[in-house]
């Protein structure tokens, strides 16, 4: 049995665990005089040593990415923080910023540090306003505890950090998109080369981490490399935190060593709804492909999800019983990709008004066994055709979900349309007798 | 001179489709494949644009990056460079990169209404063209299986009053927004709303205005962006298309006329990677109108016994001249004002016709306030100069480290020189310096530093600046300095002084081949000195002749002058509005006071109603010609339209020369025909002897007047609420070869006087400028770094211009406040 | 709903934004929230203002008040109900929800509803994609606080609650204020209510108190840091 490793976390159930007083009664903020103790680069090797690997969903290592930022380039440096989680299921960084701000704000004096950066901003989505409260609260009780600002802690590191609410675009969780919201335009992704750490914002080397990532930087630095690579498995060390939700007794969040299996956190989570099965999830979000109970044993790190033909992304486990129709719920992720496509190239924009015209169809029991070969040759115009990984995304629930269940598209044909009753998979289905 | 050069021949090989090539390191591999002969299919690409990779349509298949391994993915080949041992599989090889294109093809026209039979761009529409090469035959996406719901948008709306955008057609390539915003600076058309929604669009009541609007249309692979004026008009297959060279301004940018049963029914940018590469302003391409109305002259006029003029034929025509012209030799002799406007070829006749037929060389094309000095000035620093010689060009704007200007504002006066200034400070490589009183929208996008510096003030100004020049920086003087005593002369010396490099950029588009050709009381044709009898030497034999006027002439102003007071007898006066004139008043005087007036022009006009006779002058549609540019680089066109009421004026001359010998004055001149004249300018040749000797190009008053405002200046200034009147042409305004667009007028920009914050607060939003020839009312705007006691205001934006109803430039007008007119 | 001209102090306000930038622009996001705030809307006025601040066209700043879908062109209510209609919240009840409130409100997606005889506060409805707050489905949020763990018959109360001016609180988080004020805080104007709500709502601590319950944590950090420094520990 996999133990539960709070670390983030472990903060959360404290009286007013978002002041500083609570943060630093528990160490926060020791990790300062520890990095400056340190050269930058010994702060960005002993990230590399710890093996942590972006939060956020695609896994690069951290402090390679910071060992990318060159050192002699003139331009300012930047470090920005990725906060504009909104990848469906995805409900981490949410409540760690409202519980636990400092370990964030504490985790970007650090980093900036390491890549030398004086100026750092958290691009927080703009939907979650008590969250963006606790962060600009944490953020200006730094400032006044003198961990930011002019010569922090005598050592002669200056930082500022501004916080940043950005204003409704999913496409902003990538991070180019975000560089482009950040300088005030509209959030469509650039064109690589250059890449950020070369050119980012304002066309100097930027770094861009999730919030998760960014956070756990106190702890290497305060307990070391070893320690952080004592959890996890060889290639996916560390802890993360993951998200359950949907039909599963206690949703929420569990923050465990990578490598943990869906089996053991439902096991953790009281299981699948009382009286039903599992049907499938998502590993991480809506864009990394859909798994089912065949998979309930794959190790949940970077390696054991991508073997089982799916990604880890940001371990967001949406957990959907045998009531819910896939269909419908990948009809309903592809309109969300229509919604959220920024437009910039074709696949996308025109690829996914076209899915959602097709799934539409076949939801509603119209069409033919072939119009499912056609629905996959469509994700083969779109995978690996955009410019970005959204329309990517966009068709891995349309190709995974006809790998798993071509059997359920082919009864809405036969049945005329959807056989389910949505009725029965909501929150209190069979719980109240509504008026 | 070199690494540039040096990394410029590295050569990257790669092999594309099986064929092996060498192309230029940083090569994109859409143009790559161009040279193996491949055309990879796109449309946000396009060469002068930033690579956006949007469209994705020009996908290919990577087996090797050049590194052993390939890309697992497609890639766009418009954004990707080449590299060492590249392999890349295009359509023609690749089945993967097939189906990409094909997959991205058919979604573009899932949402495409597919109206091309109604659709001004069917038949050269890149989309239906790459369509049929690299699409499907048929959309599974509207088949009767899919029945697909396509995105409607409510029909055209006006983007400018120029420029009609019909959302659904649109693929949002960005090539428009792109331009606007890289090239022109103007990004008032922008991406608006998001994903399918995303459309083109500009902000509420903030219509995309900007003087180089109609390039999207041109560059808009599909029919979204269509032109008001031409919508509808005609289908690209009925149209005939001719190049030809811009009329508008001295930039010599290239043009395509399209023209379909003898009308021109619209104009393009040409392509021409020297000089405009493929953009043009929206004056060259939509004013083109004034040569189709209804004022058109179409045969010679001549005063009949009543007073009132009648047609008549082209010999009465000839003949009723030719005796004019020999009476006016008589009783004091005969003016020639060539205006601006000529080819190269009619200049040439004017200059010769001048010299031969009438014996003189009081010829001037400067039908605009100029000074003895300006022509001195043009004899030693610009006559000969061009691409082949060392003279300046648009490809040395872009290498300069530095340029400055002087007398010039571009994106008014010279719209292909701002653009390449525009591009090369946009790469970084060049800083933009202006002596002028403010800065301008167009210096601002050229993010250029203003040397402040009142109209007067700039052969101060130059000296002082001298300190940052070298032989890495341009000197661009504009026409305007001619009036500026000094200045040119200022110019000439700092450019030697420090080994910056000289130009000069005229307004009109015959300006520096009338140099060139010798309309100058100066010079004689091929920058030779009227006053180097060597030179008349050359002249004479090559014309064979005996002898040639020896003394200079009179300029411009000094054969008005002479006309006023009788000591000249006639006028040859071809294409010039006295309200461009020093003084319009004293030109209009000499018109009257001449005794006998032959006028040329295009349209009916208050010279053509004074003249003795008349000839229709053909447009430059109607002939072949050339212009000169500013560079002093030579554009040639054929006739667009074959028009038998069209005759160039040389041919006109001609006959006037033939009849006048006939009278026993001077000789023919020996040619009819363009083809004739080019052969003999090309004999005569560029002179090579001494060019005029530098201790005379200050002194003032050899053949005509100083320039005048200088002393006007100083008396208006000692007066309250005087100011320096600073002035130029906007590109759009109420010039006469703008009649006839509507679409075009309504986008030119609202006249406005430019005052100081601490002017405007005095006088308030509108005011009254009255200077020595009249008053002006205009709306008052404030200019926040306008040198103080200068107040800005457009020469021909309001009523006669300002020549005419105000002042000259540089000179004192005083400004009052407007209480109660509303402007 | 009226539109009061943008006033001196939210022009000097915009220009405190942009200044807080290495580059001006990129303040524009956070600029058009307090033109929403200001004004209730992005208006044209908003956006020539942003515009002349940042020196850029207004061209651009539409392309940006287009772009993001928390800018609204048209009014929201004094509270704006966005209701989760992404696939797992639509499966747990949201979408039972949003037709419950769309017929209860007697309006369609993105409008305002009817402010009755009585009402002392407006009310505007919104289906939104998913907010991160997948663990409290089906959630809504009303001026983007959570509320967690809805029924079509609590969402119906609580708007009834906010139309009659009634005071509610987020269910992790501080009491609602009003869309415009919420506006403001997202300008980066702090409005004081940091403090309110929870550290964390009871999903979010599910992991943690079985971890409590069995005795689990991290591993021990070793006995001495990693690196040896000169600290004075951390208190401060």
């Amino acid at each position: 049995m996999t133990e539960l490793t709070p670390v983030l976390t472990d903060i959360w159930d404290a009286e007013q665990s978002w002041k500083l007083a609570t943060y630093a009664a528990r160490g926060g903020y020791s990790a300062l005089d520890t990095a400056f103790a340190m050269s930058p680069d010994a702060v960005i090797a002993a990230v590399k040593d710890s093996g942590l690997r972006g939060r956020g969903g695609a896994g690069f290592p951290t402090g390679m990415k910071w060992s990318f930022i060159p050192q002699d380039n003139p331009k300012p440096k930047y470090l920005v923080v990725n906060a504009d989680e909104s990848e469906p299921g995805t409900c981490k960084d949410i409540p760690l910023m409202m519980g636990n701000p400092h370990v964030l704000v504490e985790g970007v004096i650090l980093s900036s540090y390491a890549i030398r950066a004086n100026k750092a901003f958290i691009y927080i989505r703009g939907e979650v306003v008590h969250v963006i409260r606790r962060v600009q609260a944490a953020v200006a009780e730094a400032y006044a505890a003198g961990h930011l600002g002019q010569d922090i802690h005598g050592s002669g590191y200056d930082l500022d950090i501004v916080v940043h609410a950005g204003a409704g675009a999913y496409i902003c969780g990538e991070e180019t998109a975000l560089l482009e919201g950040l300088e005030g335009r509209r959030g469509q992704p650039r064109l690589r080369p250059p890449f950020p750490a070369v050119a980012g914002l304002y066309a100097s080397p930027t770094v861009i981490n999730n919030v998760e990532s960014i956070a756990s930087v106190p702890a290497i630095v305060k307990n070391g490399a070893a320690w952080f690579g004592s959890m996890g498995t060889e290639k996916s060390k560390g802890h993360g935190i993951f998200s359950l939700s949907g039909h599963v007794e206690r949703p929420g969040q569990y923050e465990a060593p990578l490598g943990i299996t869906l089996r053991e956190l439902l096991d953790l989570a009281g299981g699948v709804r009382a009286g039903h099965q599992l049907k499938f999830w998502t590993p991480g979000g809506s864009s990394t492909p859909l798994l089912t109970a065949e998979h309930l044993d794959v190790p949940l790190d970077f390696e054991g999800v991508g073997a089982a033909g799916s990604m880890l992304g940001t371990r967001a486990l949406q957990i959907f019983d045998e009531t819910v129709c896939v269909v419908r719920a990948v009809l309903r992720w592809t309109e969300f990709y229509k919604h959220e496509s920024c437009g910039k190239c074709t696949p996308c924009r025109e690829g996914t008004w076209w899915l959602v015209q097709a799934l539409t169809r076949l939801e509603n029991g119209q069409g033919t066994e072939a119009d499912l070969d056609q629905l996959l040759d469509q994700c083969d115009n779109i995978l690996g055709r955009s410019f970005c990984a959204l329309g990517d995304g966009a068709t891995s629930p349309v190709s995974s979900s006809i790998q798993h269940f071509r059997d359920e598209y082919l009864a809405h044909l036969s049945h005329g349309g959807c056989p389910f009753d949505p009725a029965k998979s909501t929150a209190w289905a069979g719980q109240e007798v509504s008026a | 001179m070199s690494e540039k050069t040096v990394e410029k021949s590295d050569l990257v090989t790669v092999t594309i489709d099986g064929v092996q090539v060498s192309v230029p390191k940083d090569t994109l591999v859409i143009r790559a494949a161009e040279q193996v002969g491949v055309q990879i299919p796109r449309f946000c690409d396009h060469p002068l644009l930033a690579p956006v990779g949007a469209c994705r349509q020009c996908l290919v298949d990577v087996p090797d990056a050049g590194n052993g391994r390939g890309f697992p993915k497609p890639q766009a080949s418009c954004t990707l460079p080449v590299a060492e041992g590249m392999v890349v599989s295009t359509q023609v090889t690749s089945p993967v990169a097939d189906k990409a294109q094909q997959g991205v093809m058919e979604l573009l026209l899932i949402n495409h209404p597919l109206d091309c039979p109604v659709c001004d761009k069917g038949g050269e529409c890149p989309l239906q063209n790459q369509a049929m090469s690299n699409g499907r035959g048929e959309s599974r996406f509207s088949d009767d299986r899919n029945r697909g719901v396509k995105r409607t948008f409510p029909k055209p709306i006006n983007l400018s009053p120029t420029v009609l955008l019909d959302r659904e057609r649109c693929i949002v390539c960005q090539r428009c927004t792109r331009f606007a915003d890289e090239i022109a600076g103007d990004p008032f058309i922008a991406l608006v709303e998001r994903g399918a929604q995303q459309q083109i669009g500009i902000a509420e009541d903030a219509p995309f205005l900007s003087y180089f609007s109609g390039n999207v249309i041109q560059i808009c692979p599909v029919g979204a962006l269509t032109s008001e004026q031409y919508r509808f008009r005609s289908r690209p297959f009925d149209l005939v298309s001719t190049p030809g060279i811009a009329e508008h301004d001295a930039c010599g940018s290239a043009i395509r006329v399209d023209h379909r049963r003898g009308a021109v029914m619209r104009r393009q940018a040409g392509d021409d990677p020297d000089v405009n590469e493929e953009w043009i302003s929206d004056k060259d391409r939509f004013a083109f109108a004034y040569a189709q109305g209804d004022d058109r002259l179409t045969y010679p006029l001549v005063r009949d016994e009543d007073g009132s003029l009648r047609a008549a034929s082209w010999p009465e025509a000839f003949v009723v001249a030719a005796r004019g012209l020999a009476a006016a030799r008589a009783v004091g002799g005969v003016g020639v004002l060539t205006g601006g406007r000529l080819t190269a070829e009619d200049a040439y006749a004017y200059a010769k016709f001048a010299r031969v037929a009438l014996g003189t060389n009081d010829i001037d094309f400067r039908a605009r306030p100029h000074s003895a000095e300006e022509a001195a000035f043009l004899a030693s620093s610009v006559a000969l100069t061009g691409p082949d010689n060392g003279g300046v060009t648009y490809a040395d704007l872009e290498s300069a480290a530095t340029v400055v200007l002087v007398g010039l504002e571009p994106e008014d006066e010279a719209a292909a020189i701002f653009l390449r200034l525009r591009k090369s400070v946009r790469a970084g490589g060049t800083e933009v310096l202006s002596i002028a009183p403010f800065t301008t929208r167009g210096l601002t996008k050229l993010s250029a530093r203003l040397v402040p510096t009142a109209p007067g003030d700039e052969a101060a100004a130059l000296r002082t600046l001298a300190g940052e020049l070298d032989a890495s920086s341009v000197l661009l003087v504009g026409e305007r300095l001619a009036v500026v005593p000094g200045a040119l002369s200022a110019a000439a010396e700092v450019a030697a002084s420090t080994g910056a490099r000289l130009a000069w950029v005229p307004r009109r588009a015959g300006d520096r081949g009338a140099v060139e050709a010798g309309c100058l009381p100066t010079l004689l044709p091929g920058g030779r000195p009227v006053a180097d009898a060597g030179a008349r030497v050359d002249v004479s034999a090559a014309w064979g002749v005996d002898h040639l006027p020896e003394a200079e002439g009179r300029d411009g102003d000094a054969i008005v002058t002479a006309l006023v007071a009788g000591e000249l007898g006639g006028l040859v006066i071809a294409g010039v509005d006295p309200d461009d004139t020093a003084d319009p008043v004293a030109t209009r005087a000499a018109l009257d006071a001449a005794g006998f007036l032959v006028a040329f022009d295009l349209r009916r006009t208050e010279v053509t109603d004074r003249a003795d006779v008349v000839f229709p002058v053909a447009p430059t549609t109607d002939k072949a010609g050339t212009f000169v540019n500013w560079e002093g680089r030579v554009r040639s066109w054929e006739a667009a339209l074959h028009n038998p009421a069209s005759l160039p004026e040389l041919r006109a001359l001609s006959g006037i020369a033939e009849e006048l010998a006939r009278l026993g004055e001077g000789s023919p001149l020996g040619f009819r025909t363009v083809g004739e004249v080019r052969a003999e300018m090309a004999q005569l040749g560029p002179w090579d002897g001494e060019r005029r000797p530098d201790r005379e190009r200050s002194e003032p008053g050899l053949s005509g007047t100083e320039a005048r405002p200088s002393e006007a200046r100083d008396d208006a200034l000692s007066a309250e609420g005087a100011r320096r009147l600073s002035t130029w042409k906007q590109l759009l305004d109420n010039g006469s070869m703008q009649d006839g667009d509507k679409y075009l007028k309504a986008t030119a920009r609202t006249p406005v006087a430019l005052v100081t914050r601490a002017d405007y607060d005095r006088f308030g939003p509108t005011v009254t400028l009255t200077g020595d020839r009249g008053s002006m009312t205009l709306p008052a705007e404030i200019c926040d770094d306008l040198v103080d006691g200068v107040v800005w205001v457009p020469a021909d934006s309001v009523g006669d211009g300002v020549l005419a109803d105000l002042a000259s430039p540089g000179a004192g007008v005083t400004i009052t406040g407007a209480e109660g007119v509303h402007g | 709903m009226s539109t009061e001209p943008i006033s001196a102090k939210t022009l000097a306000e915009l220009r405190e934004i942009a200044a807080r930038y290495p580059e001006p622009r990129s303040g524009l996001l956070p600029m058009l929230h307090l033109v929403q705030s200001a004004q209730g809307r992005i208006t044209p006025e908003g956006i020539e203002a942003c515009a002349a601040i940042l020196e850029i066209s207004a061209a651009e700043v539409s392309g940006v008040a287009t772009f993001y879908t928390m800018y609204k062109r048209h009014g929201v209510g004094d509270y704006h109900v966005g209701v989760c209609t992404n696939t797992l919240c639509a499966v747990m009840g949201g979408d039972a929800i949003f037709e419950r409130l769309k017929e209860h409100l007697e309006i369609g997606n993105d409008e305002v509803a009817v402010q009755r005889q009585g009402d002392s506060r407006t009310v505007s409805l919104e289906h939104i994609e998913c907010n991160a707050a997948c663990d409290f489905a089906p959630v809504m949020m009303v001026n983007w606080e959570f509320m967690d763990n809805q029924t079509p018959d609590s969402a119906v109360q609580v708007v009834e609650a906010l139309r009659a001016g009634h005071e509610v609180s987020s269910t992790r988080g501080p009491r609602l204020c009003t869309w415009r004020e919420a506006e403001r805080v997202l300008a980066g104007f702090p409005d004081g209510r940091v403090d309110e709500g929870p550290s964390a709502g009871p999903a979010s601590l599910a992991g943690l108190e079985i971890a409590r319950e069995r005795g689990w944590s991290a591993p021990e950090p070793p006995s001495a840091p990693a690196v040896s420094a000169a600290t004075d520990g951390g208190e401060r």
